[in-house]
């Protein structure tokens, strides 16, 4: 018997995971949900594995508040090391019960059994018995118990194996599979008016001009300072709200300056203050002192679709169809914030394009909803302008992380403190914050301050903080700031890519003080075995020299670190180029995340992270001057085709394990460090302060 | 004051008759048509969502009048091929399992579907730059460029 993954232990009921109503099916429930990232495959290959069903009998059904285990949000690498452990235990526990009233049903024992394609052979002889010939002998609403026996390394067909995306034919043909596709009868096209911050009310609206711009039918709905434009004609909708941004007034509006973008900005504003580990020691007894800082901006998500979502309200039930992270806690904000039972909202989850964390998926349904209820029985679609995203969706909080060490006579750090401001990377809806249209809609309940992630799932702004090197002494000074220019809330990894290129920076500038090899240095302050086997194995991939001299712009660099510290575990080296801008070259990454169900599938995520991480490091900051200054693909640029290196991935041990360990965001954090080392190796001089920008670099090649 | 606008799509002729000759064509393929497989990402042409072939030319349709198309043979993604019978390219992205959230993949496939019409052998680099104007966020990238290398080296096989 072995422990219940936690998400099978918080819906144990076998039924929410498994079911053969249909002769020859078996469909599957996850709270999973897709975003691109080809997890309704890996939940597939699970099932079938787990069940001995084909994979083309199983049907995965995802994300919809009825019928359907409830894991919260399809985030922070866990849908294999979390979801993916709770379905293959329901699928096995499934497996045990059909068994045992097989064994009945032929009159044999249970051991003489195996089961192939769903069907129950006796000694390898088919026995007549099937899942679907039992399907109403066995009672699939009972608690799951952990007494079925997962699948042996050597057993399974289909984990570990490369098997094609089921979304990805879709995508290629064309097929109408995304949410901003759905048309539903009688539906009207709907854009916000945005309420430009949260305290922003009304003042006058000039709606004989919005009608002219809209140069078709609209109307207006209005709740307290959410006003929207609704129409059948979707141009004329989209005319109208964009023209609205200049003929509706606000006041209280409040005008974010350039200063304010800056992470520097944070330090002397209001904070929550939280100190974990022991205290810092006030005298270094004879050791050298190491103290840098480095930073970050805002980040936005970016997503290459602007939010839409969908909704109607029909005899007192309302229906929503959204792309977001996580149905059940988005029902209970919308309940909170439509003042509704929980009960008469339905949630269902359908595609958007990759969201990579919190970004406007939330609110434009939420925005969806507040307009349905307005006008019931008619289906409303909502989506959200390209400027509304980029100046609306939540940001990545900014950070300022400030690294002390103490070194011992080998140069070593024996005491180590990350001293952190950030605002809080948890703004999602299902942690007590508000849906966009809730801070403009009447009589909403205030708002308990937010929280940032505890620690027991990973933190937040402190996430990957806590080097995993053999440091004595180590410990975090939190500084939560509470109120920031930009609203901030989840994006990829949260805050493990700032710590992570603080700590691997610091720990190469470290290993430059010692005089050792960057590679060297990190072994020699390393015992995990598996980080040392990912950090050798980068090295030989990229055939890395020790104390190979850099400079006259050419440079490379290594990073390292488990995600999380309880995740995957990833080193990257870097090959790259500096003039005034930064050329990558090649990147090399070895990572262990333990069982991989779909290796190809693994490494697709993999390299999203890195490219998506040299894209943050490269060019990427939310600029502010009077409002969001970064409001489309030119004001916020992201890596392009004929920018991306080329990048080689290796996966050690991939199958031959038990225990999965989130791959998703392992190398967000990685890349940007060893992109940091690469350009310092390059130039000889250190920048601190992300990203590396043309005007950063001419300024600090500048100063020298 | 309803306007008729003629075109062939994907090979068929197509009559659509609107209000606003200034409608934008991808809100005709999609709203009108019921074509989906171009989508739209920005509505600005930055990010390439929208691309379809307008006589054999590469264009973004989402800032395009329809007036401007009139009377032109266009291309959408759904033109390209079909699961039983895929175009080259929908067969290497296929095999290079080249995406992730996919939401680019129409406009990356006309923007490719081009080059390769004008030069089958591209190198890598070159590819990579006529992709320049296809914004991929999910970075799905280097998957996309073997996939196109792929195609091309499949294409030069069939028309030699
Ligand atoms: S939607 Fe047309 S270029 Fe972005
Ligand atoms: S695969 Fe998601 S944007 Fe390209």
């Amino acid at each position: 018997m072995n422990a219940l993954p936690g998400p099978l232990n918080d819906n144990p009921r076998l039924d929410l995971w498994v079911s053969f109503a249909e002769t020859g099916k078996v469909v599957v429930n996850t709270g999973r949900v897709e975003l691109g990232q080809g997890v309704l495959t890996a939940m597939a290959q699970i099932a079938s594995d787990e069940l001995d069903v084909d994979m083309a009998s199983v049907m995965v059904r995802s994300g919809v508040t009825d019928n359907m285990p409830n894991e919260g949000y399809t985030a922070g690498s866990q849908s294999i090391q979390m979801g993916g452990q709770a379905m293959a235990q329901a699928c096995a526990d499934v497996r045990a019960l059909f068994l045992e009233q097989a064994a009945k049903a032929i009159g044999c024992n249970a051991n003489e059994l195996t089961v192939r394609g769903g069907k129950f052979l006796r000694n390898g002889a088919l026995s007549g018995q099937d899942y679907w010939t039992l399907n109403g002998a066995v009672d699939l609403a009972v608690n799951a118990t952990g007494r079925g026996q997962r699948k042996a390394i050597g057993e399974r067909a289909h984990i570990g194996r490369n098997d094609a995306r089921t979304d990805l034919p879709g995508k290629l043909f064309g097929e109408p599979v995304f949410i901003h596709d759905m048309r539903l009868a009688g539906m009207k096209h709907a854009r916000v008016v945005r309420q430009p911050n949260k305290d922003a009310t009304i003042g006058a609206i000039d709606e004989a001009a919005i009608r002219r711009a809209a140069k078709g039918d609209i109307a207006f709905v209005r709740s307290g300072d959410f006003l929207a434009i609704v129409g059948d004609d979707e141009p004329a909708v989209e005319r109208a709200g964009a023209a609205a941004v200049n003929h509706v007034t606000w006041t209280n509006v409040e005008m974010p300056t350039p200063l304010q973008q800056e992470a520097n900005w944070l330090v002397q504003r209001p904070v929550i203050d939280c100190l974990l580990g022991s205290p810092e020691p006030s005298d270094a007894q004879g050791r050298e002192r190491f103290e840098a800082t480095y930073s970050r901006g805002y980040l936005a998500h970016a997503s290459i679709s602007p939010s839409c979502g969908l909704a109607e309200y029909r005899d007192g039930h309302l229906t929503v169809w959204t792309h977001c992270q996580g149905v059940f806690p988005l029902r209970g904000a919308l309940a909170r914030m439509l003042k509704l039972d929980a009960k008469a909202i339905t949630v269902h989850h359908v595609q958007g394009s990759g969201c990579y964390g919190h970004n406007g998926a939330d609110d434009a349904t939420a925005d969806a909803a507040v307009i349905a209820m307005q006008m019931p029985g008619t289906p409303i679609r909502i989506r959200w302008r390209r400027e509304e995203e980029f100046v609306h969706e939540p940001k990545s909080p900014a950070m300022l992380v400030k690294v002390r060490a103490l070194l011992d006579a080998d140069g070593k750090p024996s005491d180590w403190t990350a001293e952190i401001w950030s605002g809080n990377h948890n703004g999602r809806p299902g942690g007590g914050n508000a849906l966009l249209a809730g801070y403009a809609l009447p009589d909403q309940e205030p708002f308990p301050q937010a929280n940032d992630v505890p620690e027991a799932a990973g933190g937040g702004a402190t996430r990957n903080a806590d080097p995993l090197y053999d440091i004595a002494d180590k410990r975090i000074i939190h500084h939560m700031v509470t109120e920031t220019p930009v609203r901030v809330s989840a994006l990829r990894g949260l805050g493990a890519m700032p710590n992570v290129f603080a700590l691997e920076c610091a720990i190469d500038e470290l290993a430059g003080r010692a005089g050792v090899d960057p590679v060297a240095y990190r072994l020699s302050i390393t015992s995990d075995p598996r980080a040392r086997a990912v950090i050798e194995k980068v090295a030989v991939m990229s055939n890395w020299q020790a104390n190979a001299s850099g400079g006259a712009g050419r440079g490379r660099g290594i990073a390292f670190s488990r995600y999380k510290n309880r995740a995957a575990y990833a080193a990257i080296i870097v090959d790259l180029e500096v003039d005034e801008e930064i050329r990558l070259h090649r990147i090399w990454c070895a990572t262990d995340g333990g069982l991989i169900v779909n290796p190809d599938g693994a490494i697709n995520q993999l390299e999203g992270g890195v490219i998506q991480s040299a894209s943050w490091v490269l060019k990427e900051q939310v600029r502010l001057d009077g409002g969001t200054a970064s409001f489309d693909w030119e004001t916020y640029p992201v890596l392009k085709f004929s920018e991306v290196p080329m990048i080689d991935i290796v996966l050690i041990n991939p199958t031959n394990s038990d225990v999965p360990l989130g791959v998703g965001e392992a190398t967000a954090g990685p890349t940007a460090a060893a992109i940091g080392n690469a350009v310092s190796h390059a130039l000889g001089i250190r920048l601190r302060d992300l990203p590396l920008t043309r005007e950063r670099i001419m300024a600090a090649l500048l100063q020298e | 004051m309803a306007k008729t606008f003629d075109f062939t799509v994907n090979g068929k002729p197509i009559t659509v008759t609107l209000d606003n000759e200034e409608t934008p064509l991808l809100d005709v393929l999609r709203n009108e048509l019921g074509l989906m497989g171009t989508r739209f990402g920005c509505g600005l042409e930055q990010c390439g969502c929208c691309m379809a072939l307008i006589d054999g030319q590469p264009e973004k349709c989402c800032a395009k009048p329809v007036w401007s198309a009139a009377g032109k043979s266009i291309t959408t993604v759904e033109g390209l091929g079909t699961p039983a019978l895929p175009h080259p390219l929908q067969q290497a992205f296929l095999d290079e399992q080249a995406g992730q959230c996919g939401y680019c993949l129409s406009g990356i496939l006309i923007s490719a579907k081009a080059l390769l019409a004008k030069n089958p052998s591209p190198t890598r680099a070159e590819i990579a730059l006529a992709l320049d104007g296809n914004i991929c966020r999910c970075g799905s990238h280097n998957r996309i460029l073997r996939a196109v290398e792929k195609a091309a080296a499949v294409m030069r096989g069939i028309h030699p």
